[in-house]
């Protein structure tokens, strides 16, 4: 088959820059620790009230962990419990969270924490808050008819 | 290609059939985009939908009939009707399959509509469990499904026809294009099948009272990335074996357009896990995996965009054209059949750079399941391919039903792919951008108790809803010109253009064809990219879910 000696300096330039982007998220991922929420954790979705950590949602001062806070979050339609949180600035927190019910989303505006919150599972994902003010928690995975009031506020406050 | 088997006409009969799909297809269109309309202007928050209309059930038809209708239907009565034209007329036998075909699959959209507007199935076009809809809903979309396979066997038949007429020759592009498509297509519907017939239904009827909610999500993403693919090669049909006809130039590289098809064959399917980036219950390294999988398409891309530019520059210069871009002035603009879908085509650049984003492995949490990802497949599909189809459709419709493509209509063919552009550039841009500041997706509009970056996000919306105006002018407009070209426009004959490779001496290898092949690469890679976390799923499986019913009924 032949091939244009143009279209060959086309692909070799443009799967090299494939190979260059993959070393580098891969890099990213493995070495730099920059992997997407994959928390692995089962519940019982049934149980979710009565299990440690959701019996206690909010957030919890923790020691001798990598991080010094614990924010638990309950998600159910259309509520995430807790509604409100006051957050110091500068912690370093892990977010914990899961469903009761349907798939919700957990994502907090402005920032890259974002994550599927899905019947069965736990998720979480630890972030550093550095930036005072005020976070909106929205749902972002369609839940329902109150999908679209479904949120929660994160204040971080020195 | 051999031009004794390939008639220059479609047969009255195939087209018939053709034609058939295109009336539900330009349906969809009109009811969809009708709901698209309403959904931008609700997100505006200026407009309330009346009569205790709820946002979730018109944004479920709007996903449906545009996502899997349109698409699906478009496609089938295209490719039916370019085996027919390059391989030559389909046998009583293949027609009758596709009937069959076609029926099944409009009967399963009327009992999935049905269901939605009883309003016992707002679950969007995804249906993720454990949002539990009516089993008619879930029956009616197997139906859909069931019903382009016998459209895709008929195709297939006549594919097989050919290769036993023409022993040692590469079968025609177009044909073998569709059959690539089809394939993908099959293999690609084995997962939403399985979910639907193993567990939703079982669910849905009361048989089974849980859902493995991991599993079925899975098994639809499994099918839900090469549907995406199923949409575009189409397009790449046009764009690789039409558009060089209606120019007036010749195919680059028959024997390149037919390997890209291979590759995205190979690389469409294992990829699901892109789309579950940000899930719990999968390991972080077969994400890695397919994301890597994901990432191979973009050579095929590649080739694409070459083999594209080199036809118009080739062509450019054989019309006299010099300088680095002077080809660009000599294209054809003032032909509809060429415009609208090259706006298609262009569109594509930047739609594909956000394809990237959306797939690559830590990016994607900046913008996953915001705005930003409707804004991109409405650039992807909704532009790219629609536009496409808009421009097959301006030759292929007068073509089967005998008319011509009169001047008026040319024209306000490329009025609509530039009204379309305008609308897309005010909706997708803003959808990008208010993605980025992270406005949800699939939401009703919400100042969520009146949060200040929730207010951010308004201007955008507004412009969503100038843009969404805009779009419906575009439908209404391809409305009257589809009307037009199936029943108004004076008889004549409408060529269905099929290109013709630069290089005729140089036959395509016949390895392409080797079936057995191309299916088993396709399954290792499917097998590799699956077996392991699937087992993984299985195993340590939480306790499954009941169903919930989280939306309002009338």
């Amino acid at each position: 088959m032949h091939m244009h000696k143009f279209e060959k300096i086309w692909l070799i330039f443009g799967i090299g820059a494939l190979v260059v982007f993959l070393s580098v998220v891969g890099v990213s991922a493995f070495y730099l620790g920059n992997k997407p929420p994959s928390c692995l954790t089962t519940i019982d979705p049934k149980k979710v009230d009565t299990e440690a950590p959701f019996d206690k949602p909010g957030l919890n001062k923790v020691e001798g962990k990598e991080w010094d806070y614990e924010l638990v979050y309950v998600a159910s339609a259309f509520f995430y419990n807790p509604g409100e949180v006051e957050v110091p600035l500068g912690a370093k927190v892990k977010v914990i969270a899961t469903t009761k019910d349907v798939v919700h989303g957990f994502q907090v505006a402005g920032t890259n924490i974002n994550m599927m919150l899905e019947p069965g599972y736990v998720n979480e994902i630890v972030t550093t808050f550095d930036k005072e003010g005020e976070y909106l928690v929205v749902c972002n995975e369609y839940c329902g008819t109150g999908h679209h009031l479904m949120s929660s506020k994160i204040k971080v406050v020195k | 290609m051999s031009s004794q088997t390939a008639k220059l006409k479609v047969d009255p009969r195939d087209g018939k059939l053709a034609m058939a799909h295109f009336y539900v297809a330009f349906i969809a269109l009109a009811l969809g985009g009708l709901m698209g309309l309403l959904q931008t202007l609700v997100r505006s928050g200026k407009f309330e939908l009346p009569w205790g209309i709820d946002y979730y059930q018109i944004l479920t038809v709007h996903g449906v009939l545009m996502g899997l209708v349109l698409t699906t239907f478009f496609i089938m009565g295209f490719q039916y009707a370019a085996v027919s034209r390059t391989a030559g007329t389909h046998s009583p036998a293949a027609r009758r399959i596709g009937w069959i075909g076609f029926w099944v699959m409009t009967v399963g959209t009327i009992m999935a509509a049905t269901m939605v507007l009883l309003k016992e199935a707002s679950v969007l076009y995804t249906f993720y469990a454990p949002l539990k809809a009516h089993w008619i809903f879930y029956l009616g979309m197997t139906f859909v499904v069931v019903g382009s396979w016998l459209d895709g066997a008929a195709q297939i038949m006549t594919y097989a026809k050919w290769r036993k007429e023409n022993p040692g020759k590469p079968s025609p592009l177009l044909s073998f294009m569709a059959v690539i498509n089809t394939v993908l297509w099959i293999v690609a519907t084995l997962g939403v099948a399985s979910t639907v017939l193993f567990q939703l239904l079982p669910w849905s009827l009361g048989l089974v009272d849980t859902v493995d909610v991991l599993i079925s999500r899975t098994l639809f993403w499994y099918f839900g990335h090469p549907l995406v693919y199923f949409w575009l090669l189409p397009a790449y049909m046009s764009w690789y074996a039409i558009v060089p006809k209606i120019i007036g130039g010749k195919i680059f590289s028959d024997s390149l357009a037919r390997l890209s098809f291979i590759l995205f064959l190979l690389f469409s399917i294992p990829v699901g896990f892109h789309h579950q980036l940000m899930e719990p219950g999968i390991d972080p390294a077969w994400k890695f995996l397919q994301v890597v999988l994901t990432f191979m398409v973009i050579i095929p891309s590649l080739m694409t965009a070459f083999s594209l530019f080199a036809t118009f520059e080739r062509f450019g210069r054989s019309k006299g054209a010099t300088g680095l871009f002077g080809w660009f002035k000599v294209l054809p603009w003032n032909d509809a059949r060429f415009t609208v879908p090259f706006i298609g085509m262009a569109s594509f650049i930047p739609a594909g750079a956000g394809g990237i984003i959306n797939a690559s492995n830590q990016m994607n949490q900046v913008v996953h399941n915001t705005i930003w990802v409707t804004g991109h497949f409405h650039l992807t599909a909704a532009t790219s391919v629609v536009l496409t189809f808009f421009g097959i459709s301006y030759w292929l419709i007068p073509h089967l039903t005998g008319r011509k493509l009169t001047k008026a209509m040319n024209k306000l063919g490329i009025i609509q792919g530039w009204v379309w552009f305008i609308g897309m550039v005010f909706m997708s841009g803003a959808m990008h951008f208010q993605g980025l500041l992270g406005g949800p997706r699939r939401s009703a509009f919400s100042t969520y108790g009146d949060a200040a970056q929730a207010a951010e996000w308004i201007p955008y919306q507004i412009a969503q809803a100038v843009g969404g105006s805009i779009l419906f002018l575009g439908i209404i407009l391809m409305i009257i010109i589809f009307v037009n070209l199936a029943f108004f426009a004076p008889k004549g004959e409408e060529e269905f253009p099929v290109g013709e490779a630069e290089n005729l001496e140089e036959k395509a290898p016949m390895i392409f064809e080797n079936w057995k092949l191309w299916l088993g690469i396709t399954a290792a890679l499917i097998l590799f990219a699956y077996t392991i976390p699937f087992i993984d799923m299985i195993q340590n499986a939480p306790p499954g879910s009941p169903g919930f019913k989280t939306w309002s009924s009338w």
